[in-house]
């Protein structure tokens, strides 16, 4: 047998070359970037290969696993599912954009506090969406949040601490809301 | 040497700031320069030989620097035993590259490198190759006769013991008796990190390679062997592992071949599989359990045979101890195990999380189970009567075992007494069916060699190194911990390093041994220090600590001081500063006492109970809550311990309903390779579970006295709650994962 090409131009019988690269713009954590980029360059790619923003992770590059969340006009989204070149003139927020080692986002201090990650792999990912939950203002209880939370895989099961983390600023944020 | 300050407290990780913003690196996210990118191309068929690869129609592209295939590999070492790594099993190791020829499905055939990643990736999706086919086998179900006893091979293995008593007549006569298979499909690690390599070219051929790995020893093992390489040129780094499991222990073929394009094209590559691709090598194995217990009617063991038979791969023999567990969890005089394998062909398995014993306490524990409803006990109390107070393989006492606080404190906080036996006889206010289930196991306690280094500068700030892994188990932490207490001092004032192979050696991040092996280097090596800061803080002026020696002094505050009179104290920074050195340094290694050991049987044990909540009609089953109370020596650090076991109840849940990779026999190959057909547990899957860690001293294992927590918190959790669904439907599933199906 013969092993066809995944590629169906060149299933037709021809080696194209790719396309030519273009520049693209992006304002990712306040800050402005023109790459210069193969069209089909995804969110994730130009984010971790040519900005060096590796605090979002790869995990499955097929959507199905959530480790490369980030907020778009702060609506979360698989990274890994869109390419760069639909999101120029958009707010793109990382991990490295919600707070530093020195100055932890209350997310981040939160899944410190409630050792809401082992390995650490997933845990941009989970803060993102957990802000993504946040700016939704839909999640309040313990079974709406394992249910909105559920679009990011942790292997290592550090649900129970993931839970206890963003319950803890939800509940923060509510009780901000009413005082 | 000094109180407790930091070793039990549930410290934070240290590195958990690194972890939430994004800025702990792991293998594909170093950034070097002039960085050239690979992309594995994987073989469509289980066996056969490769007959043409049409690499010059990819290689006309502007910017493909080559494709790497067996055709163009160099040469490179010709014995096996170059390939051998230190946890290979007996047999012939796999060689990316190697030749022609195909043995299991998805196995790299070629490897593209271009100047970017999507160049990469579209010159792989052009690349045509061609096969001749061969008719493969991958059905264990084909080979239950083909079954062979494997040899040694592989380290940590152990033959079963030959058989006790006589368990045939035992159970022939026995008045209450069971026998039933016990099956799981094979499953992969799949850990959220995707194996990676950033091989850097340093110039000269001299190569940094961070990969995804459980050993950078064992890495730079492998690769200076293969490729000829000196040490000093051959750095291996991996500062964080998005989760290993297992998967990291033996060099996969993204390091060679990472390497290899490196050294060829002497410019830096970086590599990463796909998800798919995580399919492509170990895996648990596909394993049948058969299971004979008897009773006697005061509720004791009569007789007890356990056999078990998995797969391997053509090419070496994968070994794992799945049934010895079960002639020292209870007190039996008639026993019998045994195990096989059956060569298929498929990638060789591969140790994950709680190898074989995962396994084995799924076929003894619902064996259990079965035998307790069978002899009219509660499967609790049934446990209780064959409560083994000695190890009968090895015949030797344990060095500690609280098993029996495990299973008293574990039903206390689940509530166990309130459980009625008969099935179905148990529901919830909205009329769902509740089963509640106990399964429970034993893990190795053991040590290996390790060294470590620790230097302590003018401004008093201590840093320890090992080249232990971090992966998720608390590493930094304990680590940090275990320093902390030795030389007194606050965390801040600690920096532990790992994953380096310019770093002392430590073993593999395996086993649940790192918290016994680099964690007793850590102390020794602290202490060695602090014997140096003695002598220094001795040469003080007017040093109240004249004429002390080291058992005479501990380590507290920042202090040296008398431990007859606590005022007679001198400050380390004082110490440090009034000798005129930048810094103090000590190295020291940890061996395991083995005269003092080997008189005994070094073990953890657990006891998992589980209620599940089952839907009558749609037969969906929730696993509602679980108590886990673990017996595992001393608890370094109660958060991240904790953590561990919670993970371990989530890899248990897992396997008992969601996880397993499916074979599709036609084409021999994993058809649900990926993260959404390969189930996992998600956050809604997840409810209440409680961790109880029994205090259990032990002076004997090591001296830290601690036995290691990665994999023992996994034992009996499918089990438990295979049980809980018996004891919920009345219905017996044998066959991992209950799906819905199942209960239907």
């Amino acid at each position: 047998m013969t092993q066809q090409p995944t590629n169906s131009a060149a299933r037709a019988g021809g080696v194209a070359a790719p396309p030519p690269t273009g520049p693209v713009r992006l304002t990712i954590n306040g800050q402005q970037h023109t790459l210069q980029l193969a069209p089909w360059t995804t969110l994730l790619d130009a984010l971790r290969e040519y900005l060096h923003l590796t605090g979002t992770k790869k995990g499955c590059d097929h959507g199905q696993c959530g480790a490369c969340t980030v907020l778009v006009d702060g609506k979360r989204i698989n990274s890994c599912l869109t390419l760069a070149v639909m999101h120029e003139d958009e707010d793109i927020t990382t991990i490295e954009g919600l707070g530093t080692p020195e100055t932890l986002h209350p997310l981040q201090q939160a899944f410190v506090d409630h050792d809401a990650f082992q390995c650490g792999y997933c845990t941009p990912g989970q803060i993102c969406s957990a802000q993504g939950l946040l700016n939704e203002g839909r999640a309040h209880t313990e079974a709406e949040i394992r249910e909105h939370m559920s679009g990011n895989v942790c292997r290592c099961g550090a649900y129970v601490g993931i839970l206890n983390a963003v319950k803890e600023v939800v509940d923060r944020k509510s009780s901000e809301h009413r005082s | 040497m000094s109180t407790t300050n930091h070793i039990g407290k549930p410290t934070s990780r240290v590195d958990g700031p690194a972890k939430v913003t994004g800025t702990a690196r792991y293998a594909a996210e170093y950034a070097v320069p002039d960085l050239t990118y690979g992309w594995v191309i994987s073989s469509p068929i289980a066996k056969g030989k490769i007959t043409k690869i049409h690499a010059d129609e990819v290689l006309a592209l502007p910017g493909v620097l080559q494709v790497f295939s067996h055709e163009n590999v160099p040469s490179l070492a010709w014995f096996d035993r170059s390939y051998k790594d230190q946890v290979a099993p007996g047999g012939s190791p796999f060689r990316p590259l190697h030749d022609n020829e195909i043995k299991f499905s998805q196995q790299p055939v070629a490897l593209v490198v271009a100047e970017n990643f999507e160049l990469a990736r579209y010159a792989a999706s052009l690349l045509r190759i061609e096969y001749e086919q061969e008719k493969h086998e991958t059905s264990l179900e084909t080979k239950r006769e083909d079954g062979f006893e494997p040899g040694r091979g592989k380290t940590g293995y152990m033959p079963p013991p030959p058989p006790r008593g006589n368990p045939d007549k035992a159970w022939e006569e026995a008045p209450h008796r069971m026998e039933a298979e016990y099956v799981h499909g094979a499953q992969h690690h799949n850990p959220m990190e995707l194996f990676a390599t950033t091989a850097e070219w340093r110039g000269e051929g001299k190569i940094t390679a961070y990969d995804k790995t459980q050993g950078v020893y064992n890495v730079q093992q492998y690769l200076t062997k293969i490729f000829g390489l000196k040490k000093d040129d051959c750095r291996v780094v991996n500062e964080y592992m998005g989760g290993g499991f297992g998967s990291g222990l033996r060099p996969q073929y993204s390091v060679f071949l990472a390497v290899m394009a490196a050294l060829e094209l002497k410019r830096s590559v970086r590599l990463t599989l796909t998800r798919q691709q995580m399919f492509s090598f170990g895996h648990r194995p596909h394993t049948l359990q058969y299971l004979k217990l008897a009773t006697n009617a005061d509720g004791t063991l009569a007789a007890l045979q356990h056999h078990a038979l998995h797969e391997t791969s053509r090419f070496e023999d994968y070994t794992e101890n799945v049934v010895n567990w079960s002639g020292m969890l209870y007190q039996c005089d008639n026993v019998k195990l045994g195990y096989q394998l059956a060569k298929l062909d498929v990638y060789t398995p591969l140790d994950m999380r709680a190898p074989g014993a995962a396994t084995g306490s799924i076929g003894l524990e619902i064996a259990m189970d079965e035998m307790a409803y069978e002899a009219g006990l509660d499967p609790l109390e049934f446990r209780l009567r064959n409560y083994a107070e000695r190890d009968q393989n090895q015949d030797k006492p344990f060095s500690s075992k609280k098993l029996r606080e495990c299973y008293h404190q574990g039903a206390a906080k689940f509530g166990w007494d309130k459980r009625t036996q008969a099935p179905g006889s148990m529901r919830d206010k909205d009329g769902k069916l509740i089963g509640w289930g106990i399964g429970g196991g034993v893990w190795d306690a053991t040590q290996q060699k390790s060294a470590a280094k620790a230097s302590i500068t003018a401004d008093g700030h201590l840093t320890v190194s090992s080249a232990a892994g971090e992966n998720g188990t608390g590493t930094y932490t304990i680590m940090t911990q275990i320093a902390a207490e030795t030389l007194g001092l606050p965390i801040e004032a600690v920096t532990f390093k790992l994953g380096d192979t310019d770093l002392p050696e430590a073993p593999l991040q395996g086993g649940s041994w790192t918290a016994a092996s680099v964690g007793t280097a850590v102390k020794n090596t602290c202490e060695a220090l602090g014997e140096k800061l003695l002598k220094l803080a001795q040469k003080l002026d007017d040093s109240p600590l004249k004429g002390a020696k080291l058992e005479d002094v501990e380590f507290v505050n920042g202090q040296i001081r008398l431990r007859s009179d606590a005022s007679q104290a001198v400050v380390l920074r004082d110490v440090l500063q009034a000798s005129g050195e930048t810094k103090v340094e000590a190295d020291s290694s940890a061996m395991p006492n083995m005269l003092k050991q080997q008189q005994y049987s070094l073990h953890s044990h657990n006891i998992v109970f589980a209620e599940v909540k089952v839907d009558e009609e749609l037969g969906t089953v929730h696993v509602t809550r679980v108590v886990n109370a673990v017996a595992a020596g001393r608890i370094l650090n109660l958060k991240t311990a904790r953590s561990q076991v919670l993970g371990s109840v989530v890899w248990g849940i897992s396997m008992a309903l969601m996880e397993e990779t499916v074979m599709d026999h036609k084409f021999g190959r994993y058809m649900n390779h990926n993260y959404a057909e390969y189930h996992v547990p998600v956050n809604a899957d997840i409810h209440d579970i409680d961790v109880l860690f029994v205090e259990e001293e032990d002076d004997i294992v090591n001296p830290l006295g601690v036995k290691g927590i990665g994999e023992v918190g996994m034992l009996g959790v499918a089990a438990a709650i295979t049980n809980a669904v018996f004891h919920a439907t009345g219905k017996r599933v044998r066959d991992l994962p209950v799906m819905i199906d199942k209960l239907l």
